[in-house]
């Protein structure tokens, strides 16, 4: 898997447990080493060691842990440039889940080696949305939920989030709109980064 | 029949930064992302060039060569500050009714957006300035963690250089493992000579030739020494043409004249470099851990160096045993040379 995936994982358990908890659970992956680099491949089954130890010291549902990692990723000030990503994929929250189809090609374009598995925007009925996640990486989908969670919140939308299931190998998350200005949201300046 | 109001309103949607001009050059409307560029000054009325300053083609000097430059990209800069540059294209109307002029902010794009706080309503939907700008910023996330990595693996590999025993360029033994070998026959009761060798005329080589004949110099001198000493002595590079040998066990003097003078004289045989000859010298001191009651590996160092120096004084080439009346000469001979 990416290093910048397991780094995401990385920076959330830091932030959100301590180094000393992230120590323990690299400990206890047994992988030789205490830290993922942002800009390497790891072979699959180190990551999963990680997340298996994750699970066991934080004993607590990987699924659950995951969303977590997906919120963490767009609402903590450390990652807020991939935050400043996502917004560039639209006005609104409904532009925003229309932009989630390109978004494994808006990856590849940042970082070339970085392959994210497909994602498709299905309308059921006005507000009423499925994103089919396709399977590749693990936990792909709990992941995603997080983030879209998190960027109803950025956008000031209002929605109910649930993971219903799998459609052709694919994970399945509905996403019901109840209000798309509930809430201010927060800023966003196209320029706002020094570059 | 299209009306220019028709026009206007059509352009605004899908070109926002246009901007039309009357035969005379005065602006009759423009498109709304140009409102955030006056300040609330409105365009609208003003003489074209009053608000934009034509940088090319330098031929253009009035409304009529601007009107001549159909099709042609033309460089533009705001008058009034941030004096932000601008391309453009213009398009003249129909019986001789003045033209429309299309802008874009080119590169300058990433400044103009912070200058004028502009959002993505303020691009057409088919512009990729957006893409553009994500690109940017992500390449610029991206740049920023292999910048990191770079940085972590940089450290790194210069704790790994600080740790290891090996000068990479010789192959030979660094100083450190020189200071490990000596703690270690000195912490197990072990006898040993020391022999501190100093290359001659090292530094004319790499002034003539190089520092590639240079090191080539030093690769040849490595092999030499490592000839010309036991498997399981050690070799030392401690310096640019500074070395130490340190001979385990091998306490005759005899023997270690021999050898001193063995390797110098090897040492004096041309190096060829390329075409090049290089020729280089060396001269050497040694002393024996059982000159100290108690050894101690600065002190020794410290002895070689002395009948190294010694050596020098007594004409290039040679090799000398430190004794103790060595340090009072040196003292004296640099008094009377001072």
């Amino acid at each position: 898997m990416h290093g910048l995936i397991n780094r995401a994982v990385q920076a959330f358990v830091i932030s959100t447990y301590g180094d000393k908890r992230w120590g323990e659970i690299m400990d206890d992956s047994e992988l030789g080493f205490s830290e993922f680099e942002a800009m390497l491949v790891y072979p699959e089954d180190q990551s999963s060691r990680m997340l298996r130890a994750l699970e066991r010291n934080l004993q607590r549902p990987l699924a659950e842990i995951l969303e977590d990692v997906g919120t963490f990723l767009v609402s903590n000030p450390q990652v807020e440039a991939l935050r400043r990503l996502l917004r560039f994929g639209g006005v609104n929250y409904v532009e925003f889940l229309h932009s989630l189809d390109d978004l494994p090609d808006r990856a590849r374009l940042a970082v070339s080696d970085l392959h994210l598995p497909g994602l498709e925007l299905i309308e059921q009925a006005p507000g009423q949305f499925d994103l089919l996640c396709q399977p590749g990486v693990q936990g792909y989908a709990q992941v995603m939920t997080g983030v879209l969670r998190a960027m109803a919140d950025d956008y000031g939308a209002l929605v109910i989030l649930d993971q219903s299931g799998t459609r052709d190998g694919a994970d399945v998350i509905s996403i019901t709109l109840i209000e798309s200005e509930f809430a201010e949201g927060r800023a966003f300046d196209l320029g706002a980064h020094s570059l | 029949m299209m009306t220019f109001d028709d026009l206007a309103g059509l352009a605004s949607q899908v070109c926002p930064m246009h901007v039309m001009i009357d035969a005379e050059g005065t602006v009759t409307s423009h498109g709304p992302t140009l409102l955030k560029l006056c300040d609330g000054d409105d365009w609208k009325g003003k003489s074209f060039f009053d608000v934009l300053d034509l940088q090319r083609p330098r031929w253009v000097k009035t409304i009529s060569d601007l009107l001549e430059t159909a099709g042609c990209k033309l460089h533009f800069q705001l008058r009034e500050a941030p004096h932000t540059r601008m391309k453009g294209v213009l398009v003249p109307l129909p019986d001789g009714q003045g033209a429309f002029i299309n802008l874009s902010f080119g590169i300058s794009v990433l400044d103009a957006v912070r200058d004028f706080n502009l959002t993505s309503q303020d691009f057409s939907p088919t512009d990729l300035t957006i893409e553009m700008l994500y690109l940017v910023e992500a390449k610029s996330a991206a740049m920023e963690a292999s910048r990191q990595l770079n940085l972590r693996l940089q450290g790194a590999k210069i704790a790994a250089e600080e740790q290891a025993f090996t000068d990479t360029l010789t192959g030979l033994k660094n100083r450190r493992a020189m200071d490990h070998v000596l703690n270690r026959l000195i912490s197990g009761g072990r006898d040993f000579a020391l022999m501190h060798v100093d290359l001659d005329f090292f530094k004319s080589v790499n002034d003539t030739f190089g520092h590639a004949a240079g090191d080539t110099v030093l690769q040849r001198v490595a092999a030499i020494m490592v000839d010309c000493t036991r498997k399981f002595d050690t070799v030392a590079r401690i310096g640019g043409d500074e070395f130490v040998l340190v001979f385990e066990g091998l306490m005759d003097r005899n023997r270690l004249q021999d050898l001193a003078r063995r390797l110098i004289t090897r040492l004096e045989e041309p190096i060829m470099y390329g075409v090049d000859e290089c020729r280089i010298s060396a001269s050497a001191g040694t002393t024996l851990s059982t000159e100290l009651a108690s050894p101690d590996p600065a002190a020794l160092l410290h002895q070689a160096d002395v009948a190294l120096y010694a050596a020098k004084r007594a004409g290039r080439a040679q090799h000398m045993f430190y004794a103790p009346g060595l340090e009072a000469e040196m003292v004296e001979h640099d008094t009377k040379s001072a």
